[in-house]
């Protein structure tokens, strides 16, 4: 192969079927202590409730599990092995530190309804974290209590309802720009407000006339993504915020992209009314293959009255507390106080960081992007020239007239060591290679990851079979996924 | 910053390629007047020695080394020692939602072995990827019934945790759906009779949990019965997923509600946890969240990817079933590891040590206060109803460093002086006897200690 991958080379790995397939009746990877209380008639305790049998639930021991799952976790590309340059999705480094403070154990194991009065350890994170956060965003208050960022866009939103609600003028409508991530509209909906789209101008920003001509007493908010999906700062936010304002709509700001601000600007300080943030992304608390995220709401003052219950308080006695009793609130969207293991790795972040932590961490990040921009320029497509912030977008226009488009790209990029970039998103650029770096990319790793894209820009040219038929080098090639959703298989049965 | 891998030399250098004098020029679409000119009000930046100091800190503030009797939707069992170190993998641990299929087939396949194990557990047909949790699966699974039934109004057993009806009523209010509470009886079950007099051809679902708030096992057929009878479906929430080892799984529901953190999920002051939902696959695409199906590559070998997307946010926008677009995958994988350790043979033992330890227990406490709901069979949770307030009891034990049940009062004005307890495998007989001697023990001098701790306690 004339184009050589610097980045990976293949080695052997293990085959491993599913755990059933393992499973024999006797062997065990468990051993529970001597009863210490009489036993039981389970029969007679439970009658017909009692469960005779437990199916196909597997029987291995324990070097098995740790096999099995040893060698499924090879299968994975993770942040640990390499740039994960997914667009929006700010893959940057999980520290570790965050793993092990999250395991001590009075916060690993504090149950949520042990007494205030033995759970002021984890009170002081919520109430620090807190702090930090609307310190970092310039707003107000915020509840840590939703569970995702989705989670917290609904959350928002219930509270943007509750407010109109409270002015005496419930209105019908959510504005959202054509570049918007999918879960706005999805969220707008659950929240049973319309939507309505709101058209991007050649720069990739908000469309000030359209958005003049569409604001009116029904729209309840615009939501917005600052820096957008572009990795472009809506450099006219304030105007924005103002054009909402004089008829009494809030600007909600969907807060996926963060990182390209925090130490630099506060949405707050710029008209932002109501706000999510993704601790997973911004704050570093891992992926872990698809969750567990959290999506605290940060707010101004005017929509506190409306905060999910219960909040955090200090109390006449100096002791922090939970306050239940707040008439006006949206009520509660999760069972207990959030995802609290990862409001202990997010603080951990932000103290390894500290404020100059936090600031070059930013400065990096868009540093980042931009010296991958200047990199692929010329051999990508830049559908928008204006300046980018965390993240980049190019478009495979040029790649397109061989046949070639940006999920083939994407797959060939796996052969050469990296996981791909983001495919086909925002939906306003046709062929979308959205490309975020994250400040924890070193330039060599990024210099190997530009070298490797216009390697691929190459093969495209000379021999562009070789990229719509990649990946090459993985344990599988490409899935049939229409066959899969045509006729699902979702659970393994034994064979009969 | 420890965590940035460039040196000020790398920066000028990357500053140069792009054609640029400093980073401020970066930072230059962003207008002026907005630009923050002054540090964050963090704290300073702190060596790793610190932080952990901090957290041990907090950790001594936060209830360690009390032994807690508390249940109520939060379970304190053995977390196998593997589970750590297995998703402590930066294979697991960092990898990103698993949508490129060919460098996320541990992630994919794992998923999949999870969800064949949810299957069993249930006797559902299908069950997704993970939720948040146990409370907003409830929601979207009433949701759910909501959108294929075409029906709107709902029925909620009061007998189902609280907080779940807190969360599922933020749900509900403004998806018109509107939800009406069913009783219990004096064996702590839904009040058939109030059931089958509220519900109309209107109703949607009917949502219990079992075992219950309470603890107590519904009649889940009988429930089954009254709402299939009348068109409408059967919503099973489940909060302890030991349970499902040693009582009866809710086959007759149409959709369950799960909450898995019991597997092997740490305490950790409420989340993150693992909700799920498992039901009939010709339900599956009103289900929400995310899915893995098996598949054949192009040489035809087994291989697993992201499956059925179409019901979701990413591909449809505001009509997709829900807007969740995470999962709780690493929290799934914990569970997941949990249910291999313990298996077919474990889980029915765990379970059975469950119902022994709190059989005991209940059989102590009754002692001195009276037990309620026994005419129904029960889990590893129940409730004693005594003369003093169980604030004043707690207030006692805390000094004891145990943690006593929880006061219904809050939740359950009616139940007056009821507190609901809660054993597991990890209570140990002595815990219990002392318990319930302390908790017998109101004669003894009204502790003048701290006076706001009885308050605080009843929370």
């Amino acid at each position: 192969m004339k184009h050589e991958p610097r980045k990976a080379t293949l080695h052997v790995n293990q085959n491993e079927g599913l755990i059933f397939e393992k499973s024999s009746a006797g062997k065990a990877a468990w051993k529970l202590p001597p009863l210490d209380v009489p036993e039981v008639d389970t029969a007679r305790l439970l009658g017909a409730s009692e469960r005779k049998d437990l199916g196909n639930m597997p029987e291995v021991s324990e070097i098995e599990i740790i096999r099995h799952f040893t060698r499924l976790s090879t299968w994975n590309y993770a942040i640990d092995l390499g740039m994960y340059p997914l667009g929006s999705c700010t893959m940057k480094y999980n520290p570790r530190v965050n793993e092990a403070v999250a395991r001590v154990e009075g916060i690993a194991n504090g149950h949520p309804y042990q007494p205030e009065r033995i759970s002021q350890g984890a009170l002081q994170i919520l109430k620090t974290l807190s702090e930090c956060l609307i310190d970092i965003t310039g707003m107000d208050a915020i509840t840590l209590q939703p569970a995702a960022g989705a989670h917290g866009e609904m959350t928002g939103l219930l509270m943007v309802r509750a407010y109109h609600h409270a002015q005496g003028r419930p209105r019908k409508k959510i504005l959202i720009p054509d570049s918007a991530h999918g879960t706005n509209p999805a969220t707008a909906a659950m929240v049973d407000y319309a939507v309505e789209n709101l058209k991007s101008d050649s720069r990739g920003m908000v469309d000030i006339a359209a958005l003049e001509a569409q604001m009116n007493e029904d729209v309840a908010a615009l939501m917005l993504t600052n820096p957008n999906t572009l990795g472009v700062f809506e450099q006219q936010i304030h105007k924005i915020a103002d054009i909402l304002h004089a008829k009494g709509g809030l600007l909600y700001m969907d807060g996926a992209n963060m990182n390209a601000l925090v130490g630099k600007v506060r949405p707050g300080d710029f008209g932002v009314d109501v706000m999510h943030l993704n601790l997973h992304k911004t704050f570093s608390t891992p992926h872990g293959g698809g969750g567990p995220g959290s999506g605290p709401v940060a707010i101004k003052k005017k929509l506190e009255p409306f905060l999910p219950t219960p909040v955090v308080v200090t109390k006449a006695d100096g002791t922090l507390g939970f306050e239940y009793n707040r008439p006006q609130s949206v009520g509660r969207v999760r069972a207990f106080y959030g995802n609290f293991g990862m409001f202990v790795r997010a603080l951990a972040y932000i103290q390894a960081n500290g404020p100059d932590g936090l600031r070059q961490t930013t400065e990096d990040a868009v540093l980042n992007a931009n010296y991958i921009r200047k990199g692929l320029e010329g051999t990508y497509d830049l559908p928008y020239s204006t300046p980018t912030m965390h993240e980049v977008v190019f478009s495979d226009r040029l790649q397109a007239k061989k046949g070639v488009r940006t999920m083939d790209i994407a797959k060939r990029l796996i052969d050469y060591g990296f996981h791909p970039y983001t495919t086909a998103f925002p939906l306003i650029v046709p062929g979308a290679l959205m490309i975020e770096p994250t400040e924890s990319e070193s330039k060599e790793e990024m210099d190997l990851f530009v070298e490797a894209m216009k390697s691929i820009a190459a093969e495209v040219d000379e021999d562009p079979q070789t990229v719509l038929d990649a990946p090459h080098s993985t344990r599988v090639s490409r899935l049939d996924e229409t066959a899969a959703a045509r006729k699902p298989v979702l659970r393994w049965k034994p064979a009969l | 910053m420890r965590y940035l891998p460039k040196s000020p030399a790398d920066r000028e250098a990357m500053l140069k390629a792009i054609g640029l004098r400093s980073v401020d020029e970066l930072f230059a679409p962003i207008p002026a007047e907005y630009r923050l000119s002054r540090d964050l009000k963090v704290p300073r930046q702190m060596a790793e020695s610190e932080i952990v100091d901090y957290f041990r800190q907090r950790s001594r503030e936060n209830g360690e080394g009390y032994t807690s009797f508390l249940g109520a939707g939060a379970y304190a069992h053995y977390r196998p020692v593997i589970i750590d170190s297995l998703i402590s993998r930066g294979e697991f641990l960092t990898a990103y939602t698993p949508y490129q299929a060919e460098i996320s087939q541990g992630t994919l396949q794992s998923i999949f072995e999870f969800q064949t194990m949810i299957c069993e557990l249930t006797g559902m047909e299908v069950a997704n990827a993970s939720m948040y949790d146990g409370s907003t699966a409830a929601a979207e699974a009433v949701m759910m019934a909501v959108r294929l039934t075409g029906r709107r109004s709902v029925i909620v057993a009061r007998s189902l945790h609280p907080e779940y009806r807190e969360v599922l009523a933020t749900y509900a209010t403004h998806q018109g759906m509107p939800l009406s509470v069913a009783g219990f009886g004096d064996d702590g079950r839904l009040k058939l009779k109030e059931l089958e007099k509220s519900i109309t051809p209107e109703t949607a679902c009917v949502l219990i949990q079992s075992p219950n708030f309470f603890g107590t096992i519904e009649d889940v057929a009988a429930v089954a019965e009254v709402a299939h009878k009348n068109g409408a479906m059967l919503v099973v929430s489940i909060a302890e997923a030991v349970s499902l080892g040693i009582v009866e799984p809710p086959r007759q529901a149409d959709i369950i509600a799960m909450e898995a953190q019991s597997f092997g999920v740490p305490l950790g002051f409420g989340g993150p946890y693992c909700g799920v939902i498992a039901t009939r696959e010709k339900f599956v695409r009103q289900m929400p969240g995310r899915l893995v199906g098996q598949t054949v590559d192009k040489q035809g070998r087994r291989g697993f990817v992201l499956t059925l997307a179409t019901r979701e946010q990413h591909i449809r926008r505001e009509k997709a079933t829900s807007n969740i677009c995470t999962n709780q995958a690493l929290v799934a994988l914990m569970v997941n590891i949990f249910m291999n350790v313990y298996g077919k043979v474990g889980l029915k033992e765990l379970a059975k040590q469950n119902l022994a330890k709190t059989a005991y227990a209940a059989g102590q406490f009754a002692k001195s206060g009276e037990l309620l709901f026994t005419a129904s069979p029960r889990f590893n949770e129940f409730v004693i109803e005594t003369k003093e307030d169980p604030a004043a009891i707690n207030s006692r034990l805390l000094d004891h460093k145990i943690v006593g049940g929880l006061p219904l009062k809050k939740f359950y004005p009616e139940l007056g002086n009821a507190a609901l307890w809660c054993c597991t495998e990890l209570t140990t007989r002595s815990a219990i006897d002392m318990a319930a001697k302390l908790a017998a023990d109101d004669n003894g001098p009204q502790r003048p200690s701290k006076e706001e701790s009885v308050e605080e306690v009843v929370r």
